[in-house]
């Protein structure tokens, strides 16, 4: 019988979104082993998060000083903590910036297999079977997990309803490892978003990547954008390079989008991308790429190049 | 100061990939390989401290096809040593292996900050600087994009969603996943590049021995199922121009 552990990701705005799919996903890989949904809730105080955790079984409850703000080190402390004193088969921890930290440094700690980029996970007999996203979303690779192992799970992949429901669960505490007293990094600051432009709020996005060239043929896609009474937005290799700012980035590190249309222009679509741009409601794609994953998300999709594609649309948009 | 950057090469996804007979790995033969670009911003990242405070740059990769290029192009970039780990093989390793191969190398090299990209198109076993710096017993933190010497401590920008980010202080020796660098990573010139080779100086070391990963195990890697994809509007931009406006007029999209 084996049990699934959950890492719960959570700030000082509460628990992560990531959580409740990830609890989801524990619901049902617990299911097919026979075993438990337990939750990690590791923060400096843990009574205000833990009664949204109802999905789970069991709610460890870890509370530490150091455990709030995150860092990185305090949190891998923590999840290994967990590992050894619970011994589930499966780790789940959401494939996020502190999950990146986290599942690594955890599994390495406990010596246990880890399999990243998770975007479906079922059991199979005793062994877990994952399908990731690896090369950038160009391809999946199937895993066989057969004894413990660590999952990190993509955003979106699962559906955070059916952990966001269930009754009452049993809550133990558990006790802070000792090298929390004594961490090798320390909290400065946190910075809020950038402030400006919220493109979040644009009901309409024409978003550009690296495909475009160069900062001089930005041009092109704001006179689309003008013509579509769009905002800008832009994949991060575009704002990295400074040609947008960071404000504009949508995507695992920068916004989540969720506007009427959605025009992605020379992305490829990692799945870092479509992180933040999946929900959109009609997405269209350009890229001279025909495997491009951006083609997986988009409903409409065209491999023009983008440079006869984009002054031939604006065009055309502004004669209408 | 001393900073250690571990580079590695990936495949280079704008070009076609293939998978290979077994149907469990990439078929090799075909691919072209580039700098994994988060390394590629690791090693700008060196630079750019080396400029602002002063600090000796080593660059470090296991040995394999293509490698002595990519070192000599890091030399070029501004580092001051480049070491080449063997670890008794050409064919790439796990994250998880690679780690442990270049833990002893690294100990060995002494160096005060490890700066490798926060992930690689190929790490589906994990991330290589998380790994690395349980191998070496080091604090670490990733997806980090902005990297400051504080005395005997870094500063470092660590990103979330939505834009939200935090400084954190890491006592040294320490591990930093980069996600980008505060600025691009630089062009280099073909005349340094030659200059770098005609110097030859890369220094070699003998890898530990790799734990694998271990319980578990590819057994495929295809394309993503099709049929869930974009219907493709063909023709002449001009005729994808008027299907692309047809389509936005019939859903009510259009400006105004
Ligand atoms: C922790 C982490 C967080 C990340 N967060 C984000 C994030 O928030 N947002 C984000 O976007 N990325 C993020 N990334 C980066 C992500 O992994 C990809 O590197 C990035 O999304 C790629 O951007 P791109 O599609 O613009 O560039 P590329 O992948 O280089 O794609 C460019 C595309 O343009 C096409 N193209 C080129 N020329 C033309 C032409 N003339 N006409 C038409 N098409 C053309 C090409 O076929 C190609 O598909 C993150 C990565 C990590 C590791």
């Amino acid at each position: 019988m084996g049990n699934v552990l959950v890492y719960v990701e959570n700030s000082e705005t509460g628990v992560a979104p990531i959580a409740f799919e990830l609890l989801g996903a524990a619901r049902r890989l617990a299911a097919g082993l026979g075993g438990e949904v337990e939750a990690l809730v590791a923060a400096g105080a843990t009574a205000e998060l833990a009664p949204a955790l109802g999905a789970a079984d069991v709610i460890l409850r870890m509370e530490h000083p150091a455990l709030s703000p995150y860092l990185p080190e305090a949190h891998v402390a923590a999840l290994t903590e967990a590992i050894r004193s619970r011994d589930p088969q499966v780790v789940l921890v959401g494939n996020t910036s502190a999950g990146i930290d986290v599942a690594a440094g955890a599994a390495a700690a406990t010596q246990r297999p880890l399999v990243a980029y998770c975007t479906g996970l079922a059991v199979d007999g005793e062994a877990v079977v994952a399908h990731s996203q690896v090369y950038g979303g160009k391809l999946v690779a199937t895993t066989r997990t057969e004894g413990p192992g660590v999952f990190t799970v993509v955003a979106g992949a699962f559906p955070g309803a059916e952990g966001q429901s269930g009754g009452k669960a049993a809550e133990a505490t558990l006790a802070a490892p000792a090298t929390l007293g004594s961490l090798h990094t320390r909290f400065i600051a946190a910075t809020a978003p950038s402030g400006g432009i919220d493109i979040g709020r644009a009901d309409r996005l024409v978003s550009v990547g690296r495909g475009i060239g160069g900062p001089e043929n930005l041009e092109l896609a704001q006179e689309l954008a003008a013509a579509l009474g769009a905002e800008l937005g832009a994949s991060r290799p575009v704002v990295d390079s400074g040609w947008l700012p960071k404000a504009r980035q949508v995507g695992k590190s920068g916004m989540t989008v969720k506007p009427k249309l959605y025009v992605a222009v020379g992305i490829s679509g990692a799945p870092e991308h479509l992180e933040g741009m999946r929900e959109a409601e009609l997405i269209l794609a350009v890229n001279s790429d025909a495997n491009a994953p951006i083609f997986e998300v988009a409903h409409f999709g065209s491999t023009c190049d983008l440079f006869d594609l984009l002054p031939a649309l604006t065009e055309r948009l502004q004669a209408s | 100061m001393h900073i250690a950057v571990v580079v590695k090469q990936v495949p280079d996804l704008v070009e076609e990939l293939e998978v290979d007979a077994a149907g469990t790995g990439l078929d090799r033969a075909w691919v072209k390989m580039k700098l994994n670009e988060f390394d590629d911003h690791a090693l700008e990242q060196a630079v750019l401290l080396k400029e602002a405070g002063g600090a000796q740059v080593s660059v470090v990769a296991l040995d394999g096809e293509g490698i002595d290029q990519v070192l000599y192009a890091a030399v070029a970039r501004g580092a001051d040593r480049a070491l080449k780990v063997d670890a008794g093989t050409q064919e790439p390793l796990d994250s998880r292996r690679a780690a442990t191969a270049l833990a002893g190398a690294i100990r060995d090299l002494g160096p005060d900050l490890v700066l490798t990209g926060v992930q690689a198109a190929d790490d589906l076993f994990g991330q290589m600087a998380p790994f690395l710096a349980a191998e070496l017993g080091w604090p670490h933190v990733s997806v980090v994009s902005q990297v400051e010497v504080a005395g005997a401590a870094v500063r470092v920008q660590q990103e979330y969603a939505g834009g939200r980010m935090a400084t954190l202080e890491v006592d040294l020796p320490a591990v930093i996943g980069v996600q980008a660098a505060p600025q691009p990573p630089r062009y280099v010139p073909v005349s340094r590049l030659r200059q770098a080779m005609a110097s030859g100086a890369l220094e070699t070391a003998t890898a530990g021995a790799g734990a694998g990963t271990g319980g578990a195990a590819v057994t495929q890697l295809a394309k993503p199922e099709a049929g869930r994809g974009a219907e493709m509007l063909t023709g002449s931009p001009d005729q994808v121009a008027e299907k692309i406006e047809a389509l936005l007029r019939e859903r009510g999209l259009l400006r105004g």
